[in-house]
């Protein structure tokens, strides 16, 4: 086994040393009863070029020859190779959460450049180091605006993703927090007078998707505006950040908090995870933050470096009155994204969020002249609803081609408007033209 | 930063005084200012093909929802930016640079052919929402990782969507709670004990529990005693890793078991530690009926200077119908996943968006392959070896406050230094000089100044032999000379780091011309 | 250490001067060395009431946070509102600069039960 490096004559010597005679005597604090007799029912040993033959057989069994016209949560994007090259810096990836500052001035400064960037793409004062995911991320949004307004009812948009409220419930069915849901309009954005009506005194936040599910620049000002005269907090979520290149930052709009993810940045789809999951909030929210936050200090030279710090709201000092339980975040994943924004910077963010805008508009182009048009008239960014007829027949009809069409909105929203035929479909800098084309050919022929 | 003219600061240094207050470059050991002081108005690393003409966002979108500009960005060339993560990279010690002991932590070797598996296009480009024939490899791979997992520990059903231990916590304490529902009162209480990480008790009180708190007996266990008397029908649960944080088998835990089984409860288990029982032993032949798994420490997933993580739970089958969604079952010869609550009435829904750190089972699937039965075994094996030799060979030097036998990993203090006024925290510090990562110190909490050494199965024994070495060179010091000890690490990129001021005065991201003096 | 003779002491290592017909809180030398650098204070509002032996806030160090425990209940008229800026005024002069708030007692008869200076000394031994 190339993983250990234990020779008989160490084992021999090791064991001599400790003054027991073999291996098994080691495991005499584990009562007799309670050690298993027989050897583990797994399938046998391979070696490297049998495994890598057997995990390229199961790749093999996923087909991802065309970049999927699938988005809602998980989105394709350009991963330039030097991400991930950097990324497998051994010193990075093989490191723990920084505990010895002094030996993980990497690791530190590269957080501090994620909360930065995350900061400034919001447009909110501080960043953590990171969530699991999105969904999590607007979980423990809720749960810090019910803490720091000491109100108990969750509004969110039905516009915000599906599998998103999903968490969001089972995170507060926990808590009895309430969860109301507001309903989306015509247009497919949030419905401002329901939210209106839903919004009262026991309101801790207001949950808007930014872009939304169906890939609508959704009113946050308005909502945020409700959200403040009922004296509750705005959550903004963002499941395709690369929106912000295009789109005037949630903090700027009135969120109090925003969440959502950077997967878009630098992190392959990966069947949905593991995604960098991010929050941002308000100076004034620090303290009830949940997660890791990196902070500049100075060593005992004067020199600049950087620590974990406020850690007195975390798990490990504060325990059963923590502001979350989370531990391990989304590290490395918050490390890709921090090379490719890098990579991207100022001109290259600005040009590949227009670049998907410009794309998503291709796409609808094609599909009309196909014959299929969009539910619903709101602004998007790169994401829309398509009426395509049935749309899971269409998924099954383009799977037999290779290509995922998208996300049939009736999984999620049985009673939407023309349900049946409503495929949810992104366009990014993945798609070119001429496969922008082919989707929509074959998405209007006869089955 | 940003100049009337565009200009930032453009050297390789970058601005000088923001960088550090001696910013000078020694050697190979490269000052390097962050991403947001150098480059210039212009440069990007960025490579797309242009957008399509004539197709203005503005008119469609609001001018009022429109981003004015990206201030603030850096703008740097992709050489620019690939050597500042790679300076970076050096300011940080990982796996591979070097021995990293880390109490409870599980530093193992992170294989290089798991890393070289999760690229592979088939699953690193495999949408979440691809439809299923699209996708039988990785069920397959889900479905084999959770069977495998169930036999490992001796469970019936595992569950792979937690993202991470704590959050496997959660989904334990959840499913805890729902058993508890369906059979009319989710009960108040958990009990944890004062040996156990601060995960548990948050996890238990984010599942709106209140916790009691355990002491464990005089030799590091838990007793049947203090469990018979905490325990009553308000108690949902009682939370144990084993072995626990000291790294001591709680010897009792069947008996805990049936105590808290005979009241109604149900038992929990912290699979943090469960490198240790591999292939030797399984929380599922002991009375637990619930635990979670971290693969990146029992199954080398890289924890990647803070994640991703993924904590699997695996159940006994009573508690089956509350696992979260989704589910992967086999039908006939395909695959698929269950999504929908109406086919899971009693799920406790959903965790997290998708299917869980898939990127992560594909390296521990990877690694459990590689290692068979056989290979499974040896882990657990040469884990517990490896520490009850540092053991042997620095119970001399260091005082053991718990005489019971370790497994996986054991627990020193700094009693024996304490006359000359040198702490754990000396001793730690000291040892970045040596060139090793630190234990875990000052934990678990009964320890005072607790040093808790876990050094994995994929150490060599002159590894071991290093580190005693200097473990023992630097009990040596702190005899003749503590003040020297108490000044270290003298030889890393940053000495010391002021973390009263770093809290004092949070700064917590880069603003312009921000300054820390 | 400093215990100083006019002061009265809580078991939970704080302080209480009576101030006309007022008390002024804070936490004592001993506390603030226990717990090392002090990083941040949360205490009330000024109108908050208190109850003795209740939590009234909490003061944090790196690594450990203690709550304030009030030696009286009342109302809070006063709040040392200079430490949000500076909570190391704590450490270094924890019962003049370092006071924390300043309450209106309801019943000024609780402050007998507290400790004098004399049973704080024995108390504070103990707990070494």
């Amino acid at each position: 086994m190339r993983y250990h490096p234990h020779t008989p004559e160490d084992v021999r010597a090791m064991l001599d040393a400790i003054g027991v005679k073999s291996v098994a005597e080691l495991f005499r604090s584990i009562p007799e009863p309670l050690r298993l007799a027989r050897p583990l029912d797994l399938p046998p040993a391979l070696d490297e070029i049998s495994l890598l033959a057997e995990l390229r057989r199961l790749a093999g069994r996923n087909d991802t020859r065309h970049p999927p016209f699938a988005g809602a949560g998980a989105y394709p994007h350009h991963v330039p190779p030097v991400v991930d090259q950097l990324l497998l810096r051994g010193e990075l990836f093989t490191a723990y959460t920084p505990y010895q500052p002094e030996i993980s001035q990497g690791t530190l400064q590269a957080i501090f450049e994620w909360q930065t960037f995350v900061a400034l793409l919001t447009a909110l004062d501080v960043s953590n180091a990171s969530m699991y995911d999105g969904a999590t991320a607007t979980a423990e949004a809720a749960l810090m605006a019910a803490r720091i307004t000491g109100r108990h009812e969750i509004v969110v948009s039905e516009a915000v993703h599906p599998e998103y409220r999903r968490v969001l419930a089972t995170y507060l069915r926990a808590k009895h927090d309430a969860l109301v849901t507001v309903p989306f309009g015509a247009d497919g954005r949030t419905d401002l007078a329901a939210l209106e009506r839903a919004v009262g005194a026991a309101t801790a936040c207001v949950i808007v998707g930014y872009p939304n599910f169906f890939g609508i620049v959704d009113a946050l000002p308005e909502a945020a505006a409700i959200a403040r005269r009922a004296g509750a907090l705005t959550v903004s979520v963002t499941a395709e950040a690369v929106a912000l290149g295009l789109l005037q930052a949630p903090g700027a709009l009135g969120a109090d908090v925003a969440v959502g993810t950077f997967q878009s940045f630098g992190n392959p789809l990966s069947f949905g995870g593991p995604a960098p999951g991010f929050f941002a909030t308000r100076d004034a929210y620090v303290r009830q933050m949940p997660g890791r936050i990196c902070g500049a200090t100075v060593d005992t030279q004067g020199r600049r470096g950087f620590v974990l710090t406020l850690s007195t709201r975390e798990q490990h000092i504060r325990r059963e009155k923590a502001t979350s339980n989370i531990c391990t975040n989304s590290g490395l994943c918050a490390l890709a994204a921090t090379i490719h924004l890098a990579l991207l910077g100022r001109s290259g963010l600005a040009d590949l969020a227009r670049l998907n805008h410009g794309r998503a508009r291709l796409l609808r182009d094609a599909m009309r002249r196909a014959g299929c048009d969009t539910v619903f008239p709101g602004p998007i960014f790169n994401e829309q609803v398509f009426d395509v007829g049935d749309a899971e027949a269409v998924v099954a009809r383009l799977a037999r081609r290779g290509i995922v069409a998208g996300a049939p909105l009736a999984r999620w929203y049985p009673d939407a408007p023309r349900a049946k035929g409503a495929l949810l479909c992104v366009a990014t800098e993945l798609h070119d033209p001429e496969l922008v084309e082919l989707f929509a050919r074959e998405t209007r022929r006869a089955p | 930063m940003t100049d009337p003219a565009g200009r930032k600061p453009s050297t390789e240094r970058g601005d000088a005084s923001a960088a550090s207050a001696d910013g000078a470059t020694r050697g190979l050991v490269h000052e390097e200012p962050l991403l947001f002081e150098q480059g210039a108005r212009g440069r990007t690393g960025a490579s797309l093909p242009p957008a399509p003409a004539g197709l203005d966002p503005a008119q469609e979108i609001p001018a009022a929802l429109l981003r004015p500009s990206l201030e603030g960005l850096p703008e740097l060339s992709e050489l620019e930016v690939v050597r500042h993560f790679t300076r970076l990279s050096t300011w940080n010690h990982g796996i591979d640079t070097g021995f990293y002991p880390l109490g409870s932590c599980t530093m193992k070797y992170n294989p290089r052919s798991s890393e070289a598996l999760a690229r592979l296009p088939g699953f690193a480009d495999l949408h979440p929402l691809a439809p299923p024939e699209l996708a039988q490899g990785a069920l397959e791979l889900m479905h084999q990782l959770e069977r495998a997992l169930s036999e490992i520990a001796g469970f019936d059903a595992t569950t792979l969507a937690p993202a991470a231990g704590a959050h496997g916590e959660l989904c334990g304490l959840m499913i805890v709670r729902a058993w508890h529902a369906s059979r009319g009162n989710p009960r108040k209480k958990i009990l944890v004990p004062d040996t156990a990480h601060g995960t548990n008790p948050a996890s238990s009180a984010l599942n709106g529990y209140a916790v009691v708190q355990l002491a464990s007996g005089p030799d590091g266990r838990l007793t049947p005693e203090a469990v018979r008397a905490a325990m009553d029908e308000d108690v949902a649960a009682i939370m144990i890793t084993n072995p626990n944080t000291l790294g001591i088998f709680e010897g009792h835990v069947a008996e805990i078991a049936a105590i808290v089984h005979a009241r109604g409860g149900l038992v929990y288990g912290d699979g943090a530690n469960m490198n240790a029982l591999l292939g030797v032993a399984r929380p599922g032949d002991m009375g637990f009926d619930v635990m979670q798994y971290n693969l990146h420490k029992t199954f080398a997933t890289p924890h990647g200077g803070g994640g991703p993580g993924s904590g699997p739970v695996a159940v006994k089958a009573a508690l089956a119908p509350f696992l979260p969604l989704p589910v992967v079952v086999k039908e006939g010869a395909t695959y698929r996943l269950v999504t929908d609550a109406r086919e899971r009435p009693q799920t406790i829904g959903r965790l997290r968006e998708f299917w869980g750190n898939f990127g992560m089972f594909v390296r521990a699937w990877a690694l459990l392959r590689e290692y068979g039965p056989e290979g499974v075994r040896a882990t657990g094996e040469l884990a517990v070896l490896n520490a009850n030799y540092l053991r042997a060979r620095l119970r001399d030097t260091f005082h053991l406050p718990y005489e019971a036998d370790s497994l996986h990993e054991v627990v020193f203090d700094d009693q024996r230094q304490q006359a000359s006024g040198v702490s754990t925290m000396d001793v730690a510090k000291a040892l970045i000089d040596h060139g090793f990562h630190p234990p875990t110190i000052y934990f678990p909490l009964v320890v005072h100044g607790a040093l808790m050494i876990e050094p994995t199965e994929t150490e060599s024994k002159e590894t071991l032999d290093g580190f005693v070495a200097a473990m023992r060179e630097i009990a040596e010091r702190a005899r003749t000379d503590p003040e020297a000890l108490r000044a270290a690490p003298l030889l890393p990129f940053r000495g010391r780091l002021d973390e009263t001021r770093a809290a004092r005065k949070p700064v917590l991201r880069w603003r312009p011309g921000m300054k820390v003096e | 250490m400093e215990i100083p003779d006019e002061l009265l002491y809580t078991r939970d290592h704080e302080w209480a001067r009576r101030k006309g017909v007022h008390v002024v809180v804070g936490i004592t030398d001993f506390a603030q060395d226990q717990l090392g650098d002090v990083v941040f204070v949360e205490l009330p509002a000024v109108g908050d009431p208190v109850k003795k032996g209740e939590s009234f806030g909490v003061v944090e160090s790196t690594k450990a946070v203690s709550e304030l425990f009030a030696p009286v209940s009342g109302k809070v008229v006063e709040v040392n509102d200079p430490l949000a800026d500076a909570p190391e005024t704590i450490n270094e002069d924890p019962y003049e600069e370092g006071w924390l708030i300043v309450v209106e007692p309801a019943d000024p008869g609780e402050l007998d039960g507290l400790m004098d200076a004399k049973a704080y000394k024995t108390f504070v031994e103990e707990q070494d």
